[in-house]
């Protein structure tokens, strides 16, 4: 049985739901953020398949548009990551609970 | 072969990509790092069974090069050992895995019913100079956007670094 779309397919849904669990599961942000880049890489593969079955190189100029706007989103994210540990002496999401009533 | 490589890229890619989140051996935070350049690696592989040459070697230069390194050097300058003593929450753990579970059946009911159009034999594209044929042509303005959007996350991260916050 040879490769199909649906495989890659497959494969993307399963980085996503992988990436979806690390955010909702981990507390940690670094770890939750790594999380967050599984799953736009999931996507990423979804779309480079789309690309090839459907011989549309749209789909891997947005692929090279989704990797260049998530290295930006890294640096922002890391930065305030920092900002955050420089001030709370923390990188866990439930000791960042100021706004609980 | 290729259908071989897939199997092989897919299954490293899976395997690496549930020991980013959920590691049985280590909760480091380093140990997930590697095992998402690992993930992103056999990714890149993936896009090269999927001819798209140019991206593969993107995917490895910004993503198992820079970000990572980036990860990184954050991981080394916070201190967080804490991490590993803390125990996994029940509740989180069960309410996660189940809502995961619900997302993942509706979307593969949902890929089992879209017709994807896939019958046709991919041709070989993918070659550098088309990509960038249509990138600088028709995907021009995105483009600049992007350059700007850069230059503005390059200053947001700057001013954040640099300030001492109050």
């Amino acid at each position: 049985m040879s490769v199909g779309l649906t495989h890659y397919l497959v494969v993307s849904l399963l980085l996503f739901c992988l990436g979806l669990f690390g955010v909702l599961v981990r507390r940690n942000l670094l770890v939750m953020f790594m999380s967050l880049e599984l799953m736009l890489n999931a996507a990423n593969l979804a779309l480079v398949a789309f690309a090839r079955y459907h011989h549309n190189l749209s789909g891997q100029i947005m692929v090279f548009f989704i990797i260049t706007v998530a290295a930006a989103e890294v640096a922002v994210g890391l930065a305030l990551i920092v900002a955050l540990y420089r001030q709370r002496r923390t990188a866990h999401v439930e000791d960042l609970a100021s706004l609980r009533l | 072969m290729e259908t071989l490589c897939f199997y092989l890229f897919a299954a490293l890619a899976v395997v690496c990509g549930f020991l980013v989140v959920a590691n049985p051996f280590s909760r480091n935070p380093v140990a997930s790092a590697m095992f998402l350049v690992l993930t992103i690696a056999a990714l890149a592989g993936l896009f090269v069974l999927l001819h798209a040459f140019f991206l593969a070697a993107v995917q490895i230069l910004v993503y198992a090069g820079a970000v990572m390194v980036l990860f990184l050097f954050v991981i080394m300058l916070l201190d967080l050992k804490e991490e590993e003593r803390r125990s996994w929450r029940k509740f989180g753990l069960v309410g996660g895995g189940v809502a995961v579970a619900l997302i993942a059946l509706l979307m593969y009911a949902a890929l089992r019913q879209s017709p994807l159009g896939a019958a046709g034999e991919p041709r070989v594209e993918g070659s550098t100079a088309a990509l960038g044929e249509l990138l600088f042509r028709q995907y021009l303005l995105p483009f600049e956007l992007v350059g700007v959007l850069l230059l503005v996350g390059m200053v947001g991260v700057i001013w954040l670094s640099k300030r001492a916050v109050p």
